[in-house]
Formats: structure tokens, sequence, C-alpha cells
């Protein structure tokens, strides 16, 4: 049997959402979207190398923040505003990582909420640069008028429009999240989560790549800010706040740390939830901890885990 | 090949290492021995860098190597086995071994190409001289105990090392599993040249392949030297030897 190129598959069926779904719809998915990108660049972390982040919101901000301020206040066009985002998250995480992975275990998660919440203090009070408390609305969209000349996408809406560069920039970063856990540098991250102290003795510098995935993780979630920042409309301090990490951190424990797709799974599944539940009571957050409950008990791998199960016992019986 | 000179170490006043001074010349077989409590793993972790020495110093090859870490003393031909077994259990076999040799020879820091086919035939290789090529594919945590202490050893020996250092290379195996494992980590050896320290509670092994013994005593050395002149020093046959018969 040959292997379904889901891959693919996922990106065509997303980049049809607009001309198949309604207004709200598109909506949603550039949501969900964007926060698969976020979500599985913290298990690069969480479910890659062993280290348990509770303060990756910070990075998401500090992108926001960047695309934000360099697209509404300087007039900076996307294609450099974006990357700026991901460069800029990677430098923080670069400056923190040095302090946070000397830390272990429940220390090493300390200290990077601890960070976290410099930052969201900083973005909360510097009038100035972030416009403080009121944040910063109005982050203008990418000039996008080179769209409305294409055949098919023409007559889309410019928040369509930049729902399809979302699409195409998610796919090429989880791309490339990919080839790095498949690459030699995956497979040294994996041995620090399976056992740090034998890594150590197989001449993994475990210290040096804890930094190198923390930095790349920072990277990562800063692009996923920097586009949702545009998505959103506006900038706000609470992208950076302790809510946050802990939403992305659920979105990952959900979908499954252990598959690579499991946390955009865990992405899709809690905005959803949250979309149904919300509409038949006020009590959302107890349905979904309850949900959470039964998944960590029942599908310890989260939904992505349950997904190969099932796959498992789909297709094994008519190979064999 | 590797020197010991006064080596402390104390734990909130509790001295574990007390001044430990040996030698292990280049392609012996040396064991250390004592009794539980002796400080034979704290030995270990001071000469191989987990732990900080209070005072003294290792050389390996002429070279100062105290408090070298162990990432960087693994490349200096330092292999090392755990006495609680020691891998990686969520990766497979294959997996385990090949993290070894990508580390070792530095292509750990190539984030972009796939690493599935990287030193195939080293690992498999490899596995094969350990027996073990039948079950690469196998995730390591469901491996016996034997089978995971030989994937351990193969972890150390994909380091290409010149000295191995292995702690208790036999602890928990049956009397037929250790025989194995010791005829293997001797063949391997001569084959591949190594000298050999290791600890060790089962004397019979000891006695049957070190060329040289050094008998710690809580944290001291009271006897170093051939396996005759250990087993016949008095000191040794009245705290040790003597305590087991």
């Amino acid at each position: 049997m040959r292997r379904v190129p889901w891959a693919p598959l996922v990106v065509v069926a997303a980049l049809l959402v607009p001309a198949v779904g309604s207004r709200f719809y598109t909506f949603l998915a550039n949501d969900v979207i964007i926060w698969a990108l976020f979500a599985t660049s913290l298990n690069l972390l969480v479910g890659y190398t062993g280290l348990v982040s509770f303060g990756h919101a910070a990075y998401f901000g500090i992108g926001a923040y960047t695309t934000g301020i360099l697209m509404k206040k300087l007039g900076v066009p996307f294609l450099l505003a974006f990357p700026a985002a991901g460069v800029l998250a990677g430098a923080f995480a670069l400056l923190f990582g040095l302090f946070c992975v000397r830390l272990t275990r429940i220390y090493f998660a300390m200290l990077t909420l601890a960070f976290a919440q410099i930052v969201w203090a900083i973005c909360f009070k510097w009038n100035e640069v972030t416009g403080g408390e009121q944040g910063m609305p109005e982050v203008p969209y990418p000039d996008l008028a080179w769209m409305g000349t294409l055949p098919l996408v023409r007559d889309l809406r410019t928040s369509d429009h930049f729902y399809l560069v979302t699409v195409v920039l998610v796919a090429l970063c989880l791309w490339i999240l990919h080839r790095v856990v498949r690459s030699p540098f995956g497979r040294m991250l994996t041995t620090i989560r399976e056992n740090a102290e034998r890594a150590e003795f197989i001449g993994v510098h475990v210290r040096r790549y804890e930094l190198a995935a923390f930095v790349l993780a920072g990277a990562f979630a800063g692009l996923a800010g920097g586009l949702f920042g545009i998505f959103n409309r506006g900038v706000f301090p609470d992208f950076a706040y302790w809510t946050k990490s802990s939403e992305v951190l659920i979105m990952t424990l959900l979908g499954g740390m252990g598959t690579f797709y499991g946390p955009s799974v865990g992405a899709l599944a809690l905005i959803l939830l949250n979309q149904q539940i919300v509409s038949y009571t006020e009590y959302w957050p107890f349905v979904l901890g309850t949900i959470l409950v039964v998944l960590l008990f029942g599908f310890p791998g989260g939904l992505g885990g349950a997904l190969e199960l099932l796959g498992r016992r789909l297709w094994r019986p008519r190979r064999a | 090949m590797l020197e010991v000179r006064d080596l402390t170490k104390s734990f909130d006043g509790f001295v574990a290492v007390s001044r430990v001074s040996f030698d292990v010349p280049k392609h012996s077989v040396s064991a250390i021995i004592g009794p539980n409590g002796a400080g034979k793993t704290t030995l270990f972790n001071l000469i191989t860098g987990h732990l900080r020495c209070d005072t003294g110093r290792v050389v390996l090859n002429g070279r100062d190597v105290t408090g070298v870490p162990p990432h960087d003393l693994c490349r200096m031909g330092v292999g090392r086995s755990f006495q609680r077994t020691n891998i990686f259990a969520k990766l497979t076999v294959y997996e385990n071994v090949q993290a070894a040799f990508v580390s070792h020879r530095g292509r750990g820091w190539n984030a972009f190409t796939p690493v599935r086919d990287l030193y195939r035939d080293e690992t498999l290789r490899l596995l094969e001289s350990l027996r073990l090529a039948d079950r690469a594919g196998e995730v390591a945590g469901f491996l016996s105990h034997g089978a995971q202490k030989q994937l351990e050893l193969g972890l150390a020996l994909a380091l290409e090392p010149d000295i191995l250092l292995l702690d208790e290379p036999t602890a928990g195996m049956s009397a037929s599993e250790t025989r194995e494992t010791i005829q293997l980590i001797d063949r391997l050896a001569r084959e591949r040249g190594l000298t050999l320290l290791f600890t060790e509670h089962d004397m019979e092994v000891v006695f049957s392949i070190a060329q040289k013994i050094t008998v710690l005593h809580q944290g001291r050395v009271i006897a170093d030297g051939s396996p005759a002149a250990v087993r016949a020093d008095p000191e040794v046959r009245r705290v040790y030897l003597g305590e087991r018969r």
C-alpha cells in the first residue's frame, strides 16, 4: 500500500477554505493555522528535547510586536517585518535561554515563566513603543495587491489573501521544522530527552543543544506571533501573558507531543472545541478540563497518538 | 594510559573517595573492587567528569583531564558504561547506536538532512558484533536486562574509545548472561586493542580476566597489584575477601 501524502493534501485543503467556506470559516482556519505553528514550535522543546517551557508566549509576543511595530509605525514591508519577528524572538530566546538551560525540570519551567512575565510587563508598561496597556490596534495588512491580478484568487477579500499567505508561510515553517526533527540534530535532541546524562557521554554538549533548540523554538514562535498580530488586526500585551503560554502548552498536550503533527491537531481541536462549547455553556473551562483529564489518562499520547493507533488498526489488517 | 593521583571527594563531610591513586597501563585489563559503598562509582564519576573532585588529578595519555566534562572527555577516547543501565529507552536499538556515531563524528549540528541512513553500515556492523543485529528495529527499553547492557556497551564502543570504563558490566545478570557478557567484553577488547578498567562485584569474573586489581575500602586504596598479590594481601583478606567466607 502506498503512503497517503497527508501534508500536501492538508495544505491544498487549507488553501481551498476561502473558496468553499464562509468568511467565518476562513477566520477560524487562519486562527488554527497560526496556533498550529506556535504549538509545533513549542513541541520542539517539550516533545523532542524534553524541556517543558511555561513561557513560550514571550517569543510569540516579541514576534507580534516586532512585526506590528515595523509595519505600523515604520512602514516596513511585510517581506522584511515577518522574518524580523523570527530573528528578534530568536535573539531574545538566546538571551533568556542562556540562563534557562542551566536549570533543569521545574526550575527550568519556572525561569521560562519568569522571563515571559518580564516580557509581558515591559509590553504592558512601555507606552511609547508598545502602546502599553492599550496595545497597538490597527496593524495593517501586508500589501497584497499583486494577488488581485492572479487568476482564481482575484475576487477574494484582503483578509482571504492574507489567509492564503499565512497558509503558505506556515506550511513552509512546518516543513523546515519537520526537516529539523528528522535530522541528526533532531536525533541529538531526542537523546537529551531520553537521557541527558547518557547523551553527555556519547559526546553531546547537552546545554548547547538545549540552547539551540530553545532559540529555534523561540524563533518559530516569533514568526507565528508576527502572523498573529496582523491576523488579529492588533498586538496586545496579553500575547505574552502566561495564559497564552499555558494555552499553547495545552494544545501540545491535547494533540500529543509524541508526533510531529500532534500539536497542530491540538490547535485545531482546542479552537474548534472552544468555538462549539462556548455557544452551549459558559462553563467552557470546566468542559475543557474534563476533556483533558480523560485524554491524559485514556490517551497519554494525545489526539495525535490516538489517531496513530486508529490508523494502525485500520491499515494493518489489509496489509496482512 | 590513565593515571589517577590523590583523588579526594567528600559529600557534606562524608569522605567518599580519599587520596586514591592508581595507574591503568595501556592495553591492560584492570579492575577496581571493593564492598558496597567503597566509593567505586564515585571514583568513576570523578574520572569521567560527572563529579568535580576536591583534590587530585586525572591524567590521560600524559594530558591532565581533571574536571573535563563528559562530552569533551569522550572525544579524547574514553568510553563508559554505567552501573544502572543507561540507554535511550524509547529509541530503537539502531537509533541508540546510530546516535552515538552521529554525535561522536561531529554531525550532530546538521539540522537539515535526514538522519535515517547516516552511518547505517557502521551501526549495523557494530550491532552485528554485539549480536544485536536482528533486534535493530526493537525499542531499546523493551529489551531484556542483559541485552540492554550489551547495547550500552555498543553506545560506548561507537565512540571508538582507547580506554573503556565499565561500571559493573554484569550487574543484575544471571550466571549464564554474566559469562556471555564477559566473553563478549574480552573478545571486543582484544579485537579493538582496548584498555579496560572495570568495577565488579563478582570475584570469579574479576580474577578470571583482570591483570591488575585495585582494592578500595571506605574510600581508600588498600591494595593494588596483580591478582595473585591482591589475593594474598592480608588486609584484603581481612576486610573483603574474608568477610565473604
